[in-house]
């Protein structure tokens, strides 16, 4: 009963003086909405670029480095009986690095459950030719499917379908930059010829782009009994596998495993990308500062707001005290009516905000870099939603009860006199 | 027994202002208010009339000296009892009328009754309408309090401080702002609330005609009370 009284003052308050509860409730408004609307943007952003690096790049990547072998055949011929074995200028041997017992090693790390998935590849040096005009490129033998469930192969497909490559051992998917320099496209045939001369024609089923030149211009793939033929080799030669992890921290403890258990060189994808790691850092810090910054910033403008409004009810306090309520029926009517318009204002700026995001998310966003992506990307995180209307109302809650408080213990005389 | 039927009894009552400079502006009160009497409070301006009534009024808590309110000690009492002591038993009447101006007049008279809420919703509007009615601004009871004139304004903050029925009205120069005829009109309410109602007053005037148709004057003189006549 006491509190209904005592709201409905409240209600009073703010629908009397509508104009300026509506100036304070839009100053919450703005405020939360460019919160929302910037966090989500960037985060938006962020997510995106980290997304388009770890989408693609393995966790782990096995293969065997060309390197001359530690034990020489001298050592394993004489066991050293305190002498000194001496080889000078040793060279590596000249042919394709391929891991060993590649298959058997593919199932175990299948079967694996810290991994999500591994594929194999068989990747050659090619020249790719057509009419008179050759190439010198890389030719990635893989299994498209498992490409593209790990490693989201297909956002870089622009031209035709990665099931044309599947399970046909005549067809390839060309870079962008391959198909525009010998001037081909889907249906034409290219033909390749391997490092030990083998020569195969197939034909173009996809045109690849992930918007780096510099793997547009060489870079194709095809099946990985393609690439085993083009090189002359078995189902068993095997020149890297890529592994994709369920936790990304586990990366390089289990790089370092891998590289001792099986005598591969493992590279774990932070190792691989240090300059990228800082990078996605530094832009989680910017995000971070910035929306703290704008909280801050909103924070104080709604309590300026606030706080003005209620300190042009003084008089009304005193008078209220003087009739009989009294300092904490004072405060209840004050922390309500801020409450009240922190909520409305809230609820307002979290609508604008979304609807903004809505609006930004479907702002056409072209670039050669990202094929599959059309439009901005905004990220709609439920917690910047629930942290935009917590600060709101906490704001509008302070703003209500320090100028309340100041009052709650004055005399009603020290304020009427003051005027 | 005289002393049981006070209303309002001060003793010792000793004020200092400490701004700009120390500044003792009462010595010394002491007096009684009993039941059903009418007494004017007169003095030159600066005296200390205003300051003494919010005290009494307990708006203003610091003073040294007892303040008993129908025989209980109220002095050192918690804001929250004062309020509580405020709502119940004083209507205040100031000099300017001080009434919320979000709020109908008939809202404006309703509040205090409604803080108190020993009546229901229907019969403290009853009620207000009633004091309204007495008090002849009936008319104006739907309009916002700010529309409404000076005089008018002066006795819808009278029907506020009348709405509790308290155990005493205090008034500010509660005429001070009218002109002469409103002036009138007002201080005739007070002089029939007395005189047919039994109410207990203590009213600050310059009016000295006014103060001749009280019980009793009370004039003050440096913060002092020099004088009480009876009449
Ligand atoms: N807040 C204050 N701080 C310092 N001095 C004050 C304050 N309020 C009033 N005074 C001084 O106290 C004295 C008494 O003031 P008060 O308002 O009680 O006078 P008053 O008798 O009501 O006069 P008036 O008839 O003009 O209303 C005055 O000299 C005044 O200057
Ligand atoms: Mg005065």
């Amino acid at each position: 009963m006491e509190y209904k009284l005592l709201l409905q003052i409240a209600k009073t308050h703010i629908t009397t003086r509508l104009k300026q509860s509506a100036i304070a409730a839009l100053g919450v408004t703005f405020g939360i909405a460019t919160f929302i609307i910037l966090v989500s943007f960037m985060t938006g952003l962020n997510g995106l670029l980290d997304g388009l690096m770890l989408d693609r790049t393995p966790h782990i990547h096995l293969y065997n480095e060309v390197a001359p072998s530690k034990k020489q055949p001298l050592d394993l011929a004489t066991p050293t009986l305190g002498d000194w074995n001496i080889v000078r200028s040793i060279k590596p041997r000249q042919r394709p690095s391929r891991i060993h017992n590649a298959l058997p090693l593919l199932k175990l790390l299948k079967d694996n459950p810290d991994i999500l998935g591994a594929t194999a590849q068989v990747s050659s040096q090619a020249f790719y030719t057509a009419g008179a005009l050759e190439l010198n490129g890389l030719v990635n033998g893989v299994n498209i499917l498992e490409e593209a469930r790990l490693f989201n192969i297909d956002d870089y497909i622009i031209e035709g379908d990665i099931k044309d490559l599947y399970q046909n051992e005549n067809a390839i998917i060309i870079g962008a930059g391959i198909a525009q320099k010998l001037s081909i496209g889907i249906g034409d045939r290219i033909q390749l010829v391997s490092a030990q001369g083998n020569r195969i024609t197939l034909k173009i089923t996809g045109i690849y782009q992930s918007g780096l030149a510099e793997i547009d211009n060489i870079q194709s793939y095809t099946n990985i009994k393609t690439a085993q033929r083009l090189m002359g080799e078995k189902a068993n030669f095997i020149t890297d596998i890529n592994i994709k992890l369920h936790d990304l921290e586990k990366a390089a403890p289990m790089a370092q495993q891998f590289a001792r258990l099986y005598d591969v060189t493992a590279i774990d994808i932070g190792t691989a990308n240090a300059q990228f790691d800082t990078g996605t850092t530094i832009r989680n810090i910017i995000t971070y500062a910035v929306s703290i910054t704008l909280l801050i910033v909103a924070g104080f403008g709604i309590y300026n707001i606030l706080n003005m409004f209620i300190y042009e009810k003084m008089n009304d306090i005193a008078i209220l005290k003087a009739t009989g309520f009294s300092g904490n029926d004072v405060m209840y009517i004050f922390i309500s009516q801020a409450l009240i318009i922190g909520t409305l204002g809230g609820i307002l700026g979290l609508v604008i905000g979304w609807s903004c995001s809505v609006l930004i998310s479907h702002l056409p966003f072209e670039t050669d870099a990202l094929p599959t992506i059309t439009t901005y990307p905004v990220n709609f995180d439920s917690s910047f939603y629930i942290i935009g209307i917590t600060f709101a109302l906490v704001s509008t809650f302070l703003a209500g009860y320090l100028p309340a408080k100041k009052a709650k213990g004055i005399d009603p005389v020290t304020i009427l006199r003051g005027q | 027994m005289k002393d049981n039927q006070a209303v309002i009894r001060a003793k010792n009552i000793n004020k200092v202002f400490h701004e700009p400079v120390d500044f003792h502006v009462l010595k010394d009160i002491s007096f009684t208010v009993n039941r059903g009497e009418f007494v004017s409070i007169m003095g030159k301006s600066g005296c200390g009339k205003s300051t003494l009534l919010y005290i009494l009024s307990t708006m203003d808590t610091d003073y040294s000296g007892e303040l008993y309110l129908n025989n209980r000690l109220i002095t050192g009492n918690t804001p929250e009892q004062l309020a509580a002591v405020r709502n119940e038993h004083i209507g205040f009447v100031f000099q300017f009328h001080y009434l919320l101006p979000e709020f109908s007049v008939l809202e404006n008279v309703m509040l205090p009754a409604k803080k108190l809420g020993k009546k229901s919703a229907e019969e403290i509007e009853h009620d207000a309408i009633k004091v309204l009615k007495m008090l002849d601004i009936d008319h104006v009871a739907r309009s916002k309090s700010y529309r409404i004139s000076g005089g008018e304004k002066q006795r819808v903050a009278i029907a506020r401080a009348l709405i509790n029925e308290p155990s005493i009205i205090m008034g500010d120069e509660p005429t001070g702002n009218l002109d002469s005829k409103n002036s009138d009109n007002v201080l005739a309410i007070f002089r029939e609330l007395a005189v047919e109602k039994g109410l207990t007053l203590l009213i600050v005037t310059h009016d000295l005609d006014f103060a001749h148709q009280t019980d009793r004057i009370i004039t003050m003189e440096d913060g002092r009370i020099i004088k009480h006549t009876n009449q």
